[in-house]
């Protein structure tokens, strides 16, 4: 059977991961080819690099960073952040990225989602959503989750997913950086709403977070960030975990 | 080694000469029929729909190359898909080399579609799969499957079993990514390489 995904999202600004990074060994911990390397090595599933420079000015040669990426992982990676055109998701795919990750570009123009699914495959598109819970309702967050959409997160990841995207990275910002476990119920609303692929993310803070969100919240591939950057649950150990509590995973 | 891969637009081309690289083999990316010809080995990757790739292929000219070419030649994903007869995906005639029909999956709840992520090989058979066991996991991505048969040389499941890796001849089909499948898809290069 196909095993529950671990995740680790890079926040990358100018080419360098802009979080503080604590691995040991890594002499320059900001290089995030090194990071991905190591990563890689203890068993991550995939990798998500988010650009955070991109959306309000144009980026510095992101492919890039793409290239060095590629040029040492053997694992896949997903890119986002600020893509907006075609020719931005096909610069990436061509550097070497296995997916494209968009957001506000598809709120503003639903559209775009059939282009690039048509255009590459549905494969290679990620479709993130940023809810945010207000007075009971989850709702759709734009441009880094500055605004809202007035879109409801369900009925917007099932758009999603019904114009073409080939998974969702569902992230609650009602979480995220709490360290209280994911948003369960709306997770478990998303998976049950779409036939592909859920990604959740926002609020990992413990392993056991992550049996909950697999079991109780149906999701396809857990992302974290902080997590795993301080090291403060060592990926190996969390598989492990996760392994013993009857979660399929991949040691 | 002369190491050909099949330029003709139809998939991430770039991960697979990377992959390539990392085992010390330089490749060359090409479209030109005596360039595939002379090669000691062809690589066939493919990402994305069934026929625009078919119709990138004969654009190019390649449809009615590949199946003559007699060298070890591996398809890769979509590039296993090819070989087939036939695929559901808009009802697209294939290259012919093997004999399936390329199906789609039925999703339900909890066997999403596409197929994506890591799942572990069954029933491994020949040259292609030495030195690793049904506990290895490789990377999946498909929406599209071809169906177990005697050419399937491994199987993988979601839930019931597929082809997981195929072959006819000289003509060797995987449905992973060899190129993003960590250390086992890595080995699954490394023993085509050596063919």
């Amino acid at each position: 059977m196909v095993k529950k995904r671990l995740i680790p999202c890079l926040d990358v600004r100018d080419g360098r991961t802009v979080k503080g990074i604590q691995f040991e060994g890594l002499r320059d911990a900001g290089d995030p080819v090194a990071l991905a390397a190591r990563y890689a090595l203890e068993g991550a599933d995939e990798l998500v690099f988010l650009d955070i420079t991109a959306t309000n000015q144009r980026r510095k040669p992101l492919t890039e960073l793409v290239r060095d990426v590629a040029r040492v992982l053997d694992i896949p990676f997903t890119v986002g952040g600020g893509i907006g055109t075609v020719a931005d998701v096909e610069a990436l795919l061509l550097s070497g990225a296995d997916k494209v990750s968009i957001n506000s570009a598809a709120l503003a123009r639903p559209e775009f989602i059939a282009d690039l699914a048509r255009r590459f495959g549905s494969q290679c598109i990620v479709v993130a959503v940023d809810a945010r819970l207000v007075e009971n309702e989850w709702q759709v967050m734009t441009r880094a989750g500055t605004q809202p959409t007035g879109r409801q997160a369900v009925e917007w990841c099932r758009m999603a997913a019904d114009l073409g995207a080939g998974e969702l990275l569902l992230t609650s910002m009602s979480h995220d950086g709490t360290k209280s476990g994911f948003a369960l119920e709306l997770t478990r609303a998303v998976s049950d709403a779409v036939y592909v692929p859920v990604i959740a993310s926002g609020g990992a803070g413990q392993p056991s977070d992550f049996t909950a969100v697999f079991q109780a919240g149906g999701a396809d591939a857990a992302l974290a960030a902080s997590i795993f950057h301080f090291n403060e649950t060592a990926l190996p150990a969390l598989k492990q975990y996760l392994h013993e509590a009857g979660i399929a995973v991949r040691l | 080694m002369e190491i050909a891969v099949v330029d003709y637009k139809g998939g991430n081309v770039q991960s697979v000469l990377f992959a390539l690289e990392r085992l010390g083999a330089s490749a060359t990316l090409t479209a030109d029929p005596e360039a595939l010809r002379r090669a000691d080995k062809v690589l066939f990757p493919g990402e994305g729909e069934a026929s625009s790739a078919m119709q990138a292929l004969r654009e190019a000219g390649l449809d009615h190359v590949l199946p003559t070419l007699t060298q070890p030649f591996l398809g890769i994903c979509l590039g296993m898909q090819l070989l087939g007869q036939h695929s559901e995906e808009n009802d697209t005639p294939l290259l012919g080399l093997l004999p399936f029909t390329v199906q789609r999956f039925a999703p339900d709840s909890t066997h999403k579609v596409p197929h994506m992520g890591w799942n572990n090989l069954l029933a491994l058979q020949g040259p292609l799969f030495a030195g690793l066991t049904e506990a290895d996991h490789v990377y999946f991505v498909h929406s599209y499957y071809a169906p177990v048969g005697a050419y399937t040389t491994a199987q993988s499941a979601h839930p019931a079993p597929f082809s997981a890796a195929v072959q006819h001849r000289n003509f060797h089909g995987v449905q992973f990514h060899t190129e993003k499948s960590g250390t086992v898809g890595t080995r699954v290069l490394a023993n085509f390489l050596a063919l």
